[in-house]
């Protein structure tokens, strides 16, 4: 056992001697992930309301301007431009100006009174698909409900829905998206960390004077896995505190099990950089590979899209990804109050593809330490 | 002589490519080998074979008696290795340096505090405790480097072209360094591509085209018949204007080879040539002299060049 970690201990104390010397790759590495969240954090918000409307109103009368309210009333679209023909209606969405148009046509209101369809013609804009859904889904409530009421007029509808959205009621989306960036951010930061720090090795010819040493690979590897895993392991605390106090977030669950369950994805990630800094000969290298799990990280964690939606082929994918488990994680106890019965396995998942990648990248550094 | 550093038929191929083939040498205690050969023969690939880091295809080596593909780990306590690269951390102070070596091969802290305390002596680089590596000068960075190798007395020196870039009163007084080792009794294996370098170990060998091909003493090496082939002398040519008449010397009957040496012109030529020689070149004198290394492996590689094509 001594012998297969030979050398842990004098390794991690001279990273830690790095990491306080080079002040400013400290800074960068703690201040940007903190950076990244204030802008995300804010910019993002996937409710969908005040789309640009453009409507042309044909008809022109009372029925048809009550119409053009009851859509605005929505709080979805927000009309912007009165189009005066067709051309201009269309002309409105292809540049842009609008993402909706409404064509109210001229016999509207004589269709109304006769009795037979009125129908109203609602152009979406789908470039942008969750514009687009929410477009359609609303118009349709619209005009589901203005039917309603002149059927029924006076009268009370015999169905109601009543949705209660459980631990986000506000449906905040910083309650939705903050939670899950913490995965994103800590995981860039702590791959970037290490594998710069291993190759920065390999470019000065340390890593060789080091492979002619008694020290074992594995002594080498987690040696500078401790001090980058303390360094993200305070980034998470702050960023966790920014979260609670800036943007308001509530923790539901017991963030000391928060904090216990981020390990298993910190040793992960930090395994990942191991791994990516046995391929790369040179930091550049280094740098793109990292830069290269980002997004898979994003788009197939279930972090934006959900998984259930993917092709079974993306779906696999998604159970390969670090941070598809920690995301549950994060969620389940900062959303829902979730606990160590609930998240257990995703913890377990994620110490088992840690170790497994930790034996590869020594596997792969014992193989190469000798070129 | 109890070999300390020993190679036997060392075989070590990648993939296709063999590396090092069939190289048998060894080294006694105290003694400093010197390794030449020209950048990728395969001098670098030898010290890692021979450190345990790559199992040789063939063959194999031993390193005060233990075998470099059992005892790989045990080798790596016993020996120290420099490169040309140094292997400092030049964010760390020179104190830190040598502490993170001395850990790395496990010291206690008395006996770490002990040997930094000698390696400063023999290094004399107590004054740059506390300064940076990465502010040290070539010199001083390749001593804080011999310091860092040798933290551990190990018995066994490994030097990879140790001073290379480096200035020559640098390299000087790295090499007074090696010989009050050797005087200790610790065994040096240095490889280098500086002929005046080679010319102070006692023995040298030239490994070209991953093949050893030359071992021995200096003089043993300047008598080698290859070099010298009988019927010829290596002579030196003291003109005036050696460069002008270089072209024309190649090209006179029985000259094999002519170089220019300092100011003179050093060529191999048929014995029975020489007097027609010097008729050629009036105004030049033309003496007998033994080879110099350089001649010697020159010489070498021509032939070698020759029987491969």
């Amino acid at each position: 056992m001594k012998h297969l970690f030979y050398g842990l201990l004098p390794v991690c104390r001279k990273e830690f001697l790095h990491v306080t010397r080079d002040r400013g790759t400290l800074v960068f590495a703690l201040a940007l992930p903190m950076l990244q969240l204030f802008l995300f954090g804010f910019a993002i918000d996937t409710n969908v309301r005040q789309i640009p409307t453009v409507v042309l109103d044909e008809s022109r009368t009372q029925e048809s301007r009550r119409l053009i309210e009851r859509f605005a009333a929505s709080d979805v679209f927000k009309v912007r431009v009165y189009a005066t023909s067709q051309d201009e209606l269309y002309g409105a969405v292809r540049a842009g100006k609008a993402q909706v148009g409404i064509r109210i046509p001229y016999d509207y209101a004589r269709q109304l009174s006769t009795g037979s369809t009125a129908s109203v013609l609602v152009l979406v804009d789908g470039s942008d698909s969750s514009v687009a859904g929410q477009a359609v889904s609303t118009s349709n409530g619209v005009a589901l409900t203005e039917s309603l009421r002149r059927v029924i007029p006076n009268g009370t509808l015999p169905i109601e829905v009543r949705p209660s959205v459980l631990y986000n009621p506000a449906t905040r989306a910083a309650n939705f998206f903050v939670p899950g960036l913490i995965a994103i951010l800590l995981q860039v930061m702590t791959i970037l960390l290490i594998a710069l720090s291993l190759v920065r090795e390999r470019e000065h010819g340390t890593l060789e004077q080091l492979t002619m040493t008694p020290v074992a690979p594995l002594g080498l590897m987690v040696g500078k896995m401790i001090p980058y895993g303390v360094l993200a392991f305070g980034e998470l605390c702050a960023i966790l505190i920014v979260m609670r106090v800036v943007f308001l977030v509530p923790i539901h669950g017991n963030v000391l099990l928060l904090l216990f369950m981020s390990l298993p994805f910190l040793l992960t990630v930090l395994a990942l950089g191991l791994v990516i800094s046995t391929k790369a000969r040179t930091q550049a290298e280094a740098f793109q590979l990292a830069m290269g799990t980002i997004l898979p990280s994003v788009f197939l964690s279930g972090y934006i899209f959900l998984i259930q939606n993917m092709p079974l082929f993306f779906q696999g994918i998604s159970y390969l990804i670090p941070a598809t488990y920690y995301i549950r994680i994060v969620r389940g106890i900062i959303l829902r109050g979730a606990g160590l019965g609930d998240l257990w396995l995703n913890g377990v998942i994620l110490t088992a593809m840690g170790c497994a990648m930790i034996f590869l990248a020594a596997r792969q550094f014992m193989k190469q330490g000798a070129r | 002589m109890t070999a300390i550093i020993e190679a036997d038929h060392l075989t070590i191929r990648f993939g296709s490519f063999t590396a090092v083939r069939d190289v048998s040498f060894a080294v006694g205690r105290g003694e400093i080998f010197g390794f030449l050969g020209p950048n990728g023969s395969g001098k670098t690939t030898i010290i890692k074979a021979l450190c345990g880091l790559l199992p040789p295809s063939e063959g194999t080596g031993r390193i005060l008696g233990m075998d470099i593909r059992k005892d790989a780990a045990e080798i790596r306590r016993h020996v120290g290795y420099m490169s040309q690269k140094f292997g400092l951390y030049e964010d760390l102070t020179v104190a830190e340096n040598i502490a993170f070596y001395a850990g790395v091969y496990g010291l206690d802290s008395r006996r770490a505090r002990e040997r930094t305390r000698e390696v400063q002596e023999l290094t004399g680089i107590e004054s740059y405790m506390n300064r940076r590596a990465g502010q040290l000068s070539g010199g001083w960075k390749q001593r804080l480097a011999l310091a860092c190798a040798i933290i551990h007395s190990p018995e066994v020196l490994f030097l990879d072209e140790p001073t290379a870039g480096i200035d020559p009163v640098a390299r000087r007084a790295l090499w007074d360094l090696l010989f009050q080792l050797s005087g200790r009794g610790v065994t040096f294996f240095v490889t280098t591509h500086y002929m005046d370098e080679a010319e102070r170990c006692g023995r040298v060998g030239y490994i070209y085209l991953s093949k050893l091909i030359a071992i021995g003493s200096v003089s043993d090496l300047q008598r080698l018949p290859e070099a010298s082939p009988p019927g010829t002398s290596r002579v030196q040519i003291t003109t005036a204007n050696s460069s002008a008449l270089l072209d024309s010397v190649r090209k006179m009957q029985g000259v094999h080879e002519a170089t220019i040496f300092g100011r003179e012109i050093h060529a191999l030529v048929d014995t029975g040539s020489m007097p027609a020689l010097q008729a050629q070149l009036p105004s030049s004198s033309v003496t007998v002299i033994e080879p110099s290394l350089e001649d010697v492996f020159v010489t070498l590689t021509y032939r070698i060049m020759e029987e491969s094509r």
